[in-house]
């Protein structure tokens, strides 16, 4: 048995969503989609660490839950729109992790975002025909 | 006969829906992106689709991984928003179509598209956002919609090519409804952007305004690039460019354009608007 290769395996900084990733990370990622209840997010936010047993995750997702170690449970397989579902209970946005990921805080995670865009309003005038507000 | 009217795209990124609850849109943050959207908004108050097909993905509320088609079709009377378990809030339900679901859906699969029919279907923010872009400012939703689904979510994903054959096919199935039926079609998603690992924030302006030119201009441009080709430009969750594809496959091979708007950074990505019709030379 094994794991088929990709092309998109050595995308730097990125992990790719595959049947390798949900594989492995299943009962976290069940765990999250559970939280579209309230009442299982209240069961949760009781007593975090039951109920991560209740899913029977590993022993590292379980204290990657309850630590709000993102880059941890990405590197366990946690799908992003997922994890998304896990990162309320730290108080945490999609921003947030995007900056935890990296190790930068969300200040300079979205000067990076601003970065990236700056000048964006050059290349529209360059192509033409954008409504430019 | 059923009639394809036109096809738009528009982001469906969760922070819009935030924006829009809490009446964000003259916020200098918003007030460029919300503004791009009022031509689109008039061309729907003035064309008046019976029915709008919303491509979207689904982000884990009605699809759990235990089961992820790959094109899954609304085929009910009505679809309900739901608890999303991070806090976006809720909105109406809306009307659907059945019988033109079951054709489609007929139609679909003689073509070769083999779609899961779902009689029970949640529509997430992917379908939701859109819709409030377009429809908010009404005191109720003005037309019925179709949820067609594609996964975005879990590798293997279909191609821009499937997708945008999809569209094709999807037409043909539109032009075969017996009864006078406008539709319009929203590609939603997009456009580069990368929530997760060291890459997350990456935005890329002229890898997006190439897909915004290429989707009008020249689709076949798009349907040359692997799904491997548009993650390492436009970032893991900017595969989600290849829902574009199945509306323009439903607009016909030269078209009118009748807006193109880009803005960046919205939330994480950049956000791109295209409005089009079939080319009437």
């Amino acid at each position: 048995m094994v794991w088929k290769k990709h092309d998109y395996d050595n995308l730097p900084g990125t992990v790719v969503f595959d049947g390798e990733c949900t594989h492995t990370s299943y009962n976290l990622n069940k765990m999250a989609f559970s939280f579209n209840s309230p009442e299982n997010r209240a069961e949760f936010a009781d007593d975090m660490d039951a109920y991560c047993r209740k899913f029977e995750l590993t022993d590292d997702q379980r204290v990657a839950v309850l630590d709000g170690d993102f880059p941890a449970l990405l590197r366990l397989g946690g799908n992003i729109y997922y994890l998304a579902k896990i990162a309320v209970f730290h108080g945490m946005t999609m921003q947030d992790a995007g900056a935890a990921f990296q190790n930068i805080t969300t200040e300079q995670f979205k000067q990076k975002l601003a970065d990236n865009a700056a000048g964006f309003q050059q290349h529209l005038e360059k192509r033409g025909g954008y409504w430019n507000g | 006969m059923g009639k394809v009217i036109g096809g738009l795209t528009t982001s469906h990124i969760p922070a819009v829906g935030n924006a829009m609850a809490n009446k964000l849109e003259q916020d200098p943050y918003w007030k460029r992106f919300f503004d791009g959207y009022k031509p689109v908004i008039s061309w729907l108050e003035k064309e008046k689709p019976d029915v709008v097909i919303v491509v979207y993905n689904d982000h884990g509320l009605n699809f759990f991984l235990d089961t992820v088609p790959t094109f899954a079709i609304g085929c009910a009377d009505s679809y309900a928003n739901d608890d999303e378990g991070w806090g976006i809030p809720t909105t109406a339900s809306f009307k659907g179509d059945a019988q033109l679901s079951w054709h489609l859906s007929e139609s679909l699969i003689e073509q070769g598209f083999d779609m899961t029919m779902c009689q029970e279907m949640k529509v997430d923010h992917g379908c939701v956002v859109p819709m409030n872009l377009m429809f908010r400012h009404l005191p109720e939703w003005p037309c019925k919609i179709i949820p067609l689904a594609v996964n975005t979510v879990q590798h293997p994903m279909p191609s821009a090519k499937r997708c945008y054959d999809l569209g094709k096919a999807l037409r043909v199935a539109i032009e075969s409804y017996p009864e006078d039926t406008k539709v319009a079609i929203f590609g939603t998603g997009g456009m580069s952007h990368q929530l997760q690992g060291e890459r997350a924030g990456i935005i890329d302006v002229e890898f997006d305004l190439e897909c915004m030119h290429n989707i009008v201009n020249d689709p076949d441009k798009m349907t040359a690039l692997t799904n491997t080709n548009i993650m390492e430009r436009g970032g893991t969750e900017g595969i989600e460019v290849i829902m574009w594809m199945v509306m323009r496959g439903a607009i016909a091979p030269n078209v009118n354009l009748l807006h193109k708007h880009y803005h960046a950074p919205i939330s994480n990505t950049g956000a791109g608007v295209l409005l089009m019709t079939d080319a009437t030379d």
